[in-house]
């Protein structure tokens, strides 16, 4: 099957290129951009109509609630919202139940969500057994059933010596170890940010600390280990500071931030809504402003949806017993063009952060425009305006703060291996 | 934002669920109606027809008999029927959840809801769902608000000081874990108090607390020193021995009120404290029974101010025309 788009902006971030030119396919692989490849006869061609083409999205996280709770959403619906989003790869936690700590479900998992020919799924297991952080999960065997990194989710480790030994076990095979970094002493309860609002509203407050002080362990456990650690969700200015000074000296330090932490603020849980309920929470302002341009500047490596479906009861309760969380698979885009246009960013790099930057840490082939690489792309409108609204969404969850407001971007075509696997 | 649930367009109550931006003409409405209902509790005969056929739900997920017996009394006063619903904290271990509890009640055609809970914010959630023409009140939620004991203690103070312009006053104790301070520190600022304290350990004063407009003393000579106003609050039991401080004893030593500690403040200063007292952990019992004490006038007033906040909502006040 050969396939020529035809008249598309194309945007390739990893080359930070922009141009109007021709794609063309060949056997799920790109072949060539701009000029056809000799003698390519095209099967198929798509026109763009002047739309924009980059490489399908990848996502650091997002939950797809299989297995254990389909009530929230499915494999299916969720697969489906990921390329009605424009992403075609991401990463998925372990936090499902039964955790992924066994090579049994991780295959599962994978077989299940290939056999439904969307987004490529890359499986992050459990760091430790039942994510309880207690005991090691099988590593190898699960790097083998296909996790591509090992993740502790929102789970605690309370025991240092634990997060120690993993990450050393993790080293021995050059895995990566991601962390959310928390100490969770430190937040216990906590569901705000500690500041101002907290204070207001009587929520109990998580302070920046229980965040840098894991930042600051985690950097001195990478010294003495050598591990290789991916910090998941950052949420304040500090831990920027700290990041960016452990990249500085060379530590095989990345890290992401969930892209609801890039427009909002501590200040849009307004009176007590459950929707601006995040783990990690909410901010002051300045933090947001500062991850903002951590992204920008690439301290901070890829933006991610952190799509958290739940389900409609689950934000129907008062704010501190609320899921935390949001979808985010259909608004990664939008909010990402946003914050790119906000920050006075070309599309490559804007781009870049949802694509090339995060296929790198997931050591993925993918987010490129590269002769050669998977034909995985996004067509989309940036400047097509659509209202957030429960049918305007794929996901089952339809837990999102940007319900009712308008964004820009809609993605028109997603393919998948030079497959189109969602068509507006 | 908190006017756009608790008031409708035209600036009337719709529900008293904060006393932050509540504007201080509703304030001084609500004070000057309770102001009627005083003296028809020093009448022989203290029941009034006003909400005569209103059924008030005292909803209660959160015990409080002292609380729930005040709203009782302004309710059975105002001649509404009363139901009381302790439903306790395990209420939603048993499936029930909250909407689904409020929902039920409402069905038996509740025309007003008094809700404490021990979620901030829980009283917000039932407001935002309940029929139009359903009033809420916030009977203390969490740590966020009690804005019926706020106001009963801007009626005290205003009973007593007359005007609210030239005041100093302090806060004292727990303000950490405290609704009530932050439903008095609101009105204060509203009510236009200059000069508003808050005293205790760095263990009890909740991060940036300076934002809502108060200063942050940590020794309570400095912070009572020239008050007119010292307003005790409750240390629960549960926070006196652990990490935010070491005993009730040590906690009494730096910031309990007893004479001595009073003398800094201006003679005429008046004490007040929002009840249940803990005699020799905030408070020394002869400050407590002394002249300067106004602690049992409060829960008197509480009734009245109760009282004006149920007919205020139901539309029934006094000379209100509404």
């Amino acid at each position: 099957m050969k396939i020529e788009i035809r008249g598309a902006r194309l945007v390739d971030p990893a080359a930070n290129t922009e141009a109007n030119a021709s794609l063309f396919i060949a056997a799920g692989r790109i072949a060539s951009t701009g000029k056809a490849p000799e003698g390519f006869q095209a099967d198929e061609v798509i026109e763009a109509g002047g739309l924009v083409l980059c490489p399908g999205l990848v996502d650091l996280s997002a939950r797809l609630r299989e297995p254990g709770y389909e009530y929230k959403a499915t494999l299916e619906s969720e697969m489906r919202a990921a390329v009605a989003g424009g992403v075609t790869t991401l990463a998925c936690p372990p936090d499902t139940d039964p955790p992924l700590d066994e090579p049994g479900l991780v295959e599962m998992l994978t077989r299940r969500a290939a056999s439904l020919h969307q987004a490529r799924v890359h499986p992050l297991g459990a760091l430790t057994v039942g994510l309880k952080g207690e005991r090691l999960a099988e590593m190898a065997e699960l790097a083998e059933a296909g996790c591509v990194g090992f993740f502790q989710a929102n789970a605690p480790i309370r025991d240092l010596s634990v997060l120690l030994q993993a990450m050393r076990y993790a080293a021995t095979f050059g895995f990566t170890v991601w962390i959310r970094p928390q100490v969770s002493d430190l937040a216990r309860d906590g569901v705000a940010h500690e500041g101002e609002v907290a204070t207001r509203l009587g929520l109990a407050p998580i302070p920046v600390i229980a965040e840098t002080i894991a930042i600051r362990a985690i950097v001195e456990l990478m010294s003495v280990t050598g591990a290789r650690v991916h910090l998941a969700r950052l949420s304040s200015a500090r831990s920027v500071a700290l990041v960016a000074e452990a990249k500085s000296k060379g530590l095989p330090l990345t890290c992401d931030v969930g892209v609801h932490h890039l427009h909002l603020s501590d200040r849009d849980i307004g009176e007590f809504d459950p929707l601006a309920n995040f783990v990690p929470p909410l901010r002051d302002p300045r933090d947001r402003d500062a991850l903002r341009k951590a992204v920008a500047d690439g301290t901070i490596d890829a933006i991610c949806s952190d799509h958290t479906p739940v389900d409609d009861d689950e934000k129907l309760v008062p704010f501190a017993e609320a899921a935390p969380g949001a979808t985010g698979l259909e608004l990664l885009l939008p909010l990402t063009l946003q914050w790119g246009s906000e920050s006075g960013l070309k599309l490559p790099a804007t781009l870049g952060a949802v694509t090339h930057r995060a296929a790198r840490i997931l050591g993925a082939e993918a987010g490129t425009l590269a002769p050669g690489a998977p034909a995985d792309l996004c067509l989309f409108d940036p400047k097509s305006p659509w209202v957030v609204s429960p049918l305007a969404l794929a996901s089952q969850g339809k837990n999102t703060p940007f319900m009712g407001l308008e964004l820009s971007g809609r993605v028109a075509r997603t393919l998948v291996g030079g497959r189109t696997v969602h068509l507006a | 934002m908190s006017a756009s649930l608790q008031l409708d367009s035209q600036g009337r109550l719709r529900h008293l669920l904060t006393t932050e931006g509540l504007p201080a003409a509703m304030i001084r409405r609500i004070l000057d109606t309770a102001d009627q209902f005083v003296s028809v509790n020093e009448r022989e005969v203290k029941k009034i027809p006003l909400l005569r056929g209103k059924a008030i739900f005292n909803v209660f997920f959160e015990n409080s008999t002292r609380t729930r017996t005040t709203f009782e009394i302004a309710a059975k006063r105002l001649s509404a029927d009363v139901i009381n619903l302790n439903i306790g904290a395990s209420s939603t271990s048993k499936g029930e959840t909250l909407l689904d509890t409020v929902y039920n009640l409402q069905a038996m055609d509740a025309d007003m809801f008094v809700v404490r809970h021990a979620q901030s914010g829980a009283p917000h959630l039932i407001a935002r769902h309940v029929k139009p023409g359903v009033a809420v009140i916030n009977a203390g939620d969490g740590r966020h608000a009690h804005p019926t004991q706020g106001l009963l203690d801007m009626y005290t103070i205003r009973h007593y000081k007359k005007d609210f312009s030239g005041l100093t006053v302090a806060i004292v104790g727990d303000v950490l874990h405290s609704r009530v301070a932050r439903s008095q520190i609101h009105a204060l600022k509203t009510l236009g108090v200059p000069e508003l304290r808050v005293v205790g350990p760095k263990t009890l004063i909740p991060a940036d607390v300076e934002r809502m407009g108060v200063r942050v003393f940590h020794d309570m000579a400095a912070g009572i020193k020239d008050c007119d106003v010292v307003i005790m609050l409750r240390l629960q039991n549960e926070r006196m021995n652990g990490a935010l401080l070491p005993s009730a004893g040590e906690f009494y030593k730096a910031y309990g009120l007893n004479a001595e500690k009073l003398a800094k403040a201006k003679p005429d200063a008046i004490v007040m404290h929002p009840g249940p007292m803990n005699r020799g952990v905030e408070i020394e019992s002869s400050v407590a029974d002394g002249h300067q004490s106004v602690i049992l006038p409060q829960v008197t007033f509480g009734i009245a101010v109760r009282m004006a906040v149920m007919s205020i909502l139901a539309g029934q006040a006094p000379g209100g025309g509404e």
